[in-house]
């Protein structure tokens, strides 16, 4: 018997089993394939923790000591894994803790199911304890979202919720059960996985005439330039991609969650778009003739000033989404579609060619921004240390094979700007809502999605002490994740546009740290803290050496500038060195 | 660019749906997030059992219309959206208004009243007297001022209902929505309609 046999029978109805709501929800989560769950128990959930006592053989829980960090939990072990993140949480202040993980994920397009346990379906409406609407709560930041007070709904909005969190342009699902849902008795019929929902098309047609018009623009242009998002990734479509750029010759950037999906060293991967993207992506991005966007939505973080953007370009846009197609960025030829499917059609039709001046173009931009930004920032002349030479380090030591799990800041730009990725699903951020507090919970997630890889969480001294609480799961689970903290001994973004834009009127960005070594000592982990070049470099390699979790503080030059930069409201072109 | 993308004027949006609660929610947040005020809002069932539809009317620019109804679409429980100018549709309201008895039969020609507004009277009775009418928003205001010198007592208007001149209706479109195969939604853009000039350099 084939495996596919075996999946088949394993859904086909079996003689109905009497079972509890809360038991049948952990049978569905084990038909879907789930191993992995973040969460934090309560009042409403119980009975669901209940029965999960006789499953810990089965599925592996972690428990987090915040929901909010179980969320991006689940949200690092989506991106690295490529699967569905799953995360439990109870009613009222359990519910609510996840709402900014949620929204990061709405926005990051991350496949997540998300459990909440709900007072008894009695009690609805009453301002019972610890009764939060949360369905009204989530319905903006999530994709999908449902209440079950019934526990015979359970199989099927379960296997709803997984088809709808994983398919066309993923995003988080939340499933809210009432207390009495998950007590209930019925007869369970066994699980049936949901692959079509009549109202849901989240796979457009491809038009091949469209596909056609894409490719003749293509054909016809000069300076064709490729920006690419994490639409690639969660299509599981960088082969397509490479193949395409390959073929076509077309320099190629990426968005900040379009990272890896190439590797770094790639020839045509001429760098990063954006406010502190590199140079020559930005500034050409207004001197093309057609510009190819694929798996990218135009964030204003991306395009800068939207009337002055392009506008010289005819633009191409892949996405499945048909609501980004002229969201943003008028598009000449709209191609909708999973680009997985719509790259091989479109390199089939595209000719082979190189744009060797073109491309020079861009490598002249990248020589004046080494010598302008890139050399100081890597091989620093200066004492102090800076953020660059510590990720240039990073690559130095893991060759780029690390994924790194960033938090949100001056860190945050100078590690997408510098880590070198060999890999796909290795670049770990939160890009759309930059929600500081992220990356120490995410790469616990991101360790437990790919266990075999170095997992570096690169955190400010800001964001770090937004969920250092998650010190306590690396602690109670033994997540060997490193955690590298940039202490410049300020909230170093909002200090940067405080002294860029406010005329270094420096209000409330000086933040203080405790001993994070001790704090780390106090959690078992061990650690250090570094603000010497010659110990720099020892430092990172016992980090990386050692087996479980490490902490390393490295204490960096306080007052650096993210450079080059797209002031908020000024074109693309107009980016800064300085 | 045509005018219509540049002017705001009254949009029909018809949104066929599955029936199912917080859909509503999930509608109105969408217009709501973006600061555009709902006229008019109605949900009624469609020619087809079990499907739902919405009727709702904005003011705004063709473009952000379009926008906004592509978001509506994108919800997992949505099967279609419309959006039509007043032209493109055939749309009634309806108004109820109480007026006082005795006021009324006393001074005004009624039957001259209902005829020259096509109003109809719903109940007598000794102490009000209420009438209906039924058609664009301009026929019903126009009831209003000439019932108010006789004591208008209430008002309301119904949201406004709409049916889409060139429409055939949804059960093929429902038929193709439940095979498997992806959809073949031809996505309007503003460029490929105008054809094939667009792509010589
Ligand atoms: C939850 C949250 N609150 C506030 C902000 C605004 N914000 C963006 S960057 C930043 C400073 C971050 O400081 P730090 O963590 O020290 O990193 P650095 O910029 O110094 O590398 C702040 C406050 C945010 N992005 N997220």
């Amino acid at each position: 018997m084939d495996t596919a046999q075996k999946e088949q029978i394993a859904q086909e109805p079996k003689a109905s089993v009497e079972m509890t709501g809360s038991v049948a929800l952990l049978e569905g989560l084990i038909a879907e394939g789930v191993d992995t769950i973040f969460g934090y128990p309560g009042g409403a959930i119980m009975p669901i923790y209940d029965a999960l006592y006789d499953y810990m053989d089965k599925l592996n829980h972690v428990l987090v000591r915040h929901e909010q960090g179980g969320i991006h939990a689940g949200q690092g072990y989506a991106r690295t894994s490529g699967k569905v993140g799953v995360v439990f949480a109870t009613s009222g202040p359990g519910a609510t803790n996840l709402v900014t993980g949620l929204a990061d994920a709405q926005i990051d397009s991350t496949p997540l199911v998300c459990i909440t346990g709900q007072v008894f379906a009695h009690l609805l409406g009453t301002d019972a304890f610890q009764e939060t609407d949360v369905i009204n709560i989530t319905t903006p930041v999530t994709k999908w979202n449902y209440q079950i007070t019934d526990a015979t709904e359970i199989p099927e909005v379960l296997a709803k919720a997984f088809y709808i969190a994983k398919s066309g342009r993923p995003g988080p699902v939340l499933i809210d059960i009432t207390k009495n849902a998950q007590l209930q008795k019925f007869n369970f019929e066994g699980y049936v996985k949901c692959d079509h929902i009549r109202s849901y098309r989240p796979r457009p047609h491809v038009r091949q005439e469209y596909v056609q018009a894409a490719a003749d623009l293509i054909n016809q242009a000069k300076k064709p330039f490729i920006l690419w998002g994490q639409g690639v990734i969660l299509g599981s479509a960088e082969q397509e991609f490479k193949a395409f750029i390959e073929k076509s010759g077309i320099p190629s950037a990426w968005t900040v969650l379009g990272a890896g999906a190439i590797p770094t060293d790639h020839p045509l991967n001429v760098g990063m778009l954006g406010m502190h993207g590199n140079y020559g992506p930005n500034v050409l991005t207004n001197e093309c003739d057609v510009l190819i966007a694929i798996g990218m939505r135009f964030d204003d973080r991306v395009t800068g000033r939207l009337d002055k953007y392009a506008k010289q370009a005819k633009v191409v846009h892949l996405d499945i989404d048909p609501a980004e197609i002229d969201k943003n960025v008028k598009t000449t030829v709209p191609v909708w579609g999973d680009c997985k499917e719509t790259l091989p059609l479109l390199t089939e039709l595209v000719e082979a060619k190189q744009h060797t001046e073109w491309l020079a173009k861009f490598n002249d931009y990248m020589r004046q921004e080494v010598e302008a930004v890139i050399k100081d920032e890597l091989f620093p002349t200066s004492d102090e240390l800076t953020m660059g030479e510590v990720i240039q380090l990073v690559n130095e030591l893991t060759k780029g094979e690390a994924i790194i799990v960033t938090d949100v800041g001056q860190h945050q730009m100078v590690a997408c700007r510098y880590a070198k990725f060999n890999n796909t699903r290795s670049n770990v951020t939160s890009g759309g809502l930059g929600t500081m507090g992220f990356s120490l919970p995410a790469a616990i997630g991101a360790k437990y999605g790919a266990p075999d890889k170095e997992v570096i969480a690169v955190i400010g001294d800001g964001g770090v002490q937004m969920t250092i609480q998650e010190l306590g799961t690396i602690m109670q689970f033994g997540v060997a994740v490193k955690v590298l903290i940039l202490n410049n001994q300020f909230l170093g973004m909002v200090r940067q546009w405080q002294q860029l834009f406010h005329d270094k009127r420096y209000s409330f960005v000086n933040i203080t740290s405790p001993d994070y070594v001790k704090v780390a000592e106090g959690y078992r982990i061990p650690g250090q803290s570094v603000k010497e070049r010659e110990a720099l470099k020892a430092a990172l390699k016992t980090m990386i050496e050692h087996e479980g979790a490490y902490l390393l503080e490295v204490m960096v030059t306080k007052e650096n500038n993210v450079f080059p930069m797209v002031p908020q409201g000024c074109s693309v072109s107009e980016i800064r060195l300085k | 660019m045509s005018t219509e993308n540049i002017e705001k004027q009254e949009y029909n949006i018809t949104v066929y749906t599955e029936n199912q609660i917080g859909l509503l929610t999930r509608i109105a947040i969408i217009f709501s997030r973006r600061k555009i005020n709902i006229e008019s809002l109605n949900t009624s069932p469609s020619e087809i059992e079990s499907i739902h539809r919405f009727n709702i009317v904005i003011t705004e620019t063709r473009e952000v219309v379009q926008k906004v109804c592509r978001q509506i679409e994108k919800q997992v429980e949505v099967l279609k959206v419309y959006f039509n100018t007043n032209e493109d549709v055939i749309w009634q309201e309806m108004a109820l208004y109480k007026v006082p008895t005795e006021e009324i039969a006393e001074k005004a020609l009624v039957e001259r009243l209902l005829r020259e507004n096509g109003a109809r009277v719903v109940v007598i009775r000794s102490d009000y007297t209420v009438f209906e009418t039924t058609g664009h928003r301009e026929e019903t205001d126009m009831l209003i001022t000439k019932l108010q010198p006789f004591g208008l007592i209430e008002f309301v208007r119904s949201a406004r209902i709409a049916i889409i001149k060139d429409s055939e209706g949804f059960n093929r479109k429902l038929r193709e929505f439940e095979r498997r195969e992806p959809g073949h939604e031809p996505i309007e853009n503003e460029y490929l309609n105008k054809g094939a000039k667009v792509f010589t350099m």
